[in-house]
């Protein structure tokens, strides 16, 4: 099976939550340096509630695809259960599986969405 | 040119349609390297330089002649090669073996070209050393010159280190010139050449050059995984401390000092990866036969076909990393597509059976530099074809198609 489902290339050519809030309440950067990818979060909590959430960033498809249904997932979740979600979680919200060399594409947004987390509720 | 050479390469029975185009990753091993390291497993397996048995004689004189096999296809003399695991390790046994040599007055030029494998281990002696890096640019068109390195180099200059050709861009360095200014400013500067990607694809001679140190691995020129060279000048060797005593590079354990023996006898601790050795030496001989004029000419060729395929099928949305000078060049072709990010274009083509490298490429420095995020790499070999090169145009429009269209 193609890595390359009809979802992904869903979300990679129509992003849902691209761009940037104007007043995060949290916001963090996570970089993958060997594949050369680049994510932002913003996001804007209120009583431990993700009211809204948004990325920005350059990378590859899948990268890029599990951004936006990352967020489109979380929001309107609370922060406790997104810090609880896991790289298992990630797998089966992208609905397929990864090699060990794709994995990291695919849990760049999880890494960024956690730091933008702590950053918020520190 | 080469028409039936794939019946010497046993993956291509397994895989026929295999589209190998990442040979500067690791190239693809011929039969008779295989047969030569089956061979001492099955026919000779013992020990070297240790038993007085018959045994053990032929298989201290197999590591002997594939030594002499690597100096002569360096331009070396035996005593000068050491045999270690990889080129990173080969690199690592020089940079570690400088700890007393360099001193925190000192400094050490390297470039931005360098695989990390050439750049770490320095950055890594200057923090043990407080020596200072220094690391010098690339050209407009991705070459090293004498214009780059040689005005880093100071009475103080204790190592520079440099590739010969770029694992990213695949250009040719003109070492000797660039040797030459080196040493017109610092006689006694110690100079190491990366010849990984150089290897097999155009001639070395490190006497003509006049290189200190030329470090590269076996897997890359059809050899097997496991083994590393470090080919020094006799003298220069002698001015490593060992980073790897123990058995077999000792005269005498007990004086104190302890007494070692010369050359590459004292920097080969342990038992040595003989198979993988032997493999090396089968591997230099089939590279001989092949005749590197041969192999240039078709890698030449080879390049030409992608930079015009590339051209045709994508305009201005390629651009071709280094300078496209083909006589400059190895068999390295590193581009970057505007609406493709690297990984897609590498994982769908996977997905085919085509074989091409992305990423940072273990060269940051030089993606920083050119402000490349990452970039795809097709890199070649005697094996491949036109046909391969067709093959890859054909699914990166597929490709073209699936992410963007």
């Amino acid at each position: 099976m193609s890595l390359y489902q009809d979802l992904i290339l869903d979300h990679y050519r129509n992003p849902r939550n691209a761009g940037t809030l104007p007043h995060p309440t949290g916001s963090a950067d996570a970089i993958n340096l060997s594949c050369g990818d680049k994510l932002h979060m913003d996001i804007a909590l209120k009583n431990d509630k993700i009211l809204d959430i948004r990325f920005s960033g350059s990378g590859c498809a899948i990268s890029l695809a599990a951004a936006s249904l990352l967020t489109e997932h979380v929001k309107g979740k609370t922060a406790h259960e997104a810090l609880g979600l896991e790289p298992k979680h990630i797998l089966e919200i992208l609905g397929i599986t990864l090699s060990t060399n794709r994995l990291k594409c695919g849990l760049l947004s999880l890494e960024t969405l956690k730091k933008a987390l702590a950053i918020n509720t520190k | 040119m080469f028409e039936n050479i794939r019946s010497d390469f046993p993956l291509y029975k397994k895989i026929p349609d295999l589209v190998y185009l990442d040979s500067a990753a690791t190239a693809l091993k011929p039969e008779s390297v295989l047969l030569a390291m089956d061979r001492y497993y099955r026919e000779y397996s013992s020990n070297v330089s240790r038993g007085l048995y018959p045994l053990a004689d032929q298989a201290t004189m197999a590591v002997d002649e594939a030594r002499q096999k690597v100096a002569s296809f360096v331009g070396n003399k035996k005593e000068g090669i050491v045999f270690v695991a990889s080129a990173t390790q080969a690199i690592n046994t020089v940079s570690l073996g400088l700890l007393e040599h360099v001193k925190k007055n000192n400094n050490i030029v390297v470039t931005e070209l360098e695989h990390h494998s050439n750049f770490l281990p320095w950055k890594e002696l200057s923090r043990l050393t407080g020596a200072e890096l220094r690391i010098a640019k690339v050209d407009k068109d991705g070459f090293l010159d004498e214009t780059g390195i040689s005005p880093l180099v100071d009475d103080n200059t204790s190592i520079v280190a440099f590739t010969a050709v770029s694992n990213v861009t695949g250009l040719i360095n003109p070492v000797g010139e660039i040797i030459r200014t080196v040493r017109k400013k610092n006689k006694n500067t110690l100079i190491l050449i990366d010849i990984c990607q150089a290897a097999g694809h155009i001639p070395i001679s490190q006497e003509e050059w006049d290189a200190d140190f030329l470090v590269f691995s076996a897997h890359k020129l059809f050899g097997p995984t496991g083994v590393g060279v470090l080919s020094g000048k006799p003298e220069s060797l002698s001015l490593l401390r060992s980073v790897n005593v123990g058995g077999g590079t000792v005269l005498d354990a007990l004086t104190s000092p302890v007494t070692y023996k010369q050359h590459f006898e004292r920097l080969e601790g342990g038992t040595p990866n003989i198979a993988g050795i032997v493999g090396l030496g089968a591997a230099i001989d089939y590279l001989n036969g092949l005749g590197i004029k041969n192999v240039r000419n078709h890698e030449k060729r080879l390049v030409s076909l992608i930079f015009s395929e590339l051209q045709e099928a994508f305009g201005k949305q390629v651009a071709i990393v280094g300078s496209q000078d083909k006589e400059k060049r190895t068999s390295i072709v590193s581009f970057t597509h505007s609406d493709m990010h690297p990984h897609d274009m590498a994982h769908l083509l996977g997905e085919k059976n085509i074989c091409i490298r992305a990423g940072e490429q273990c060269a940051r420095p030089l993606h920083n530099s050119l402000h490349i995020d990452a970039s795809a790499r097709i890199s070649l070999s005697v094996y491949n074809t036109e046909e391969d090169i067709s093959k890859l145009i054909h699914e990166l429009k597929a490709a073209f198609e699936i992410l963007v269209s």
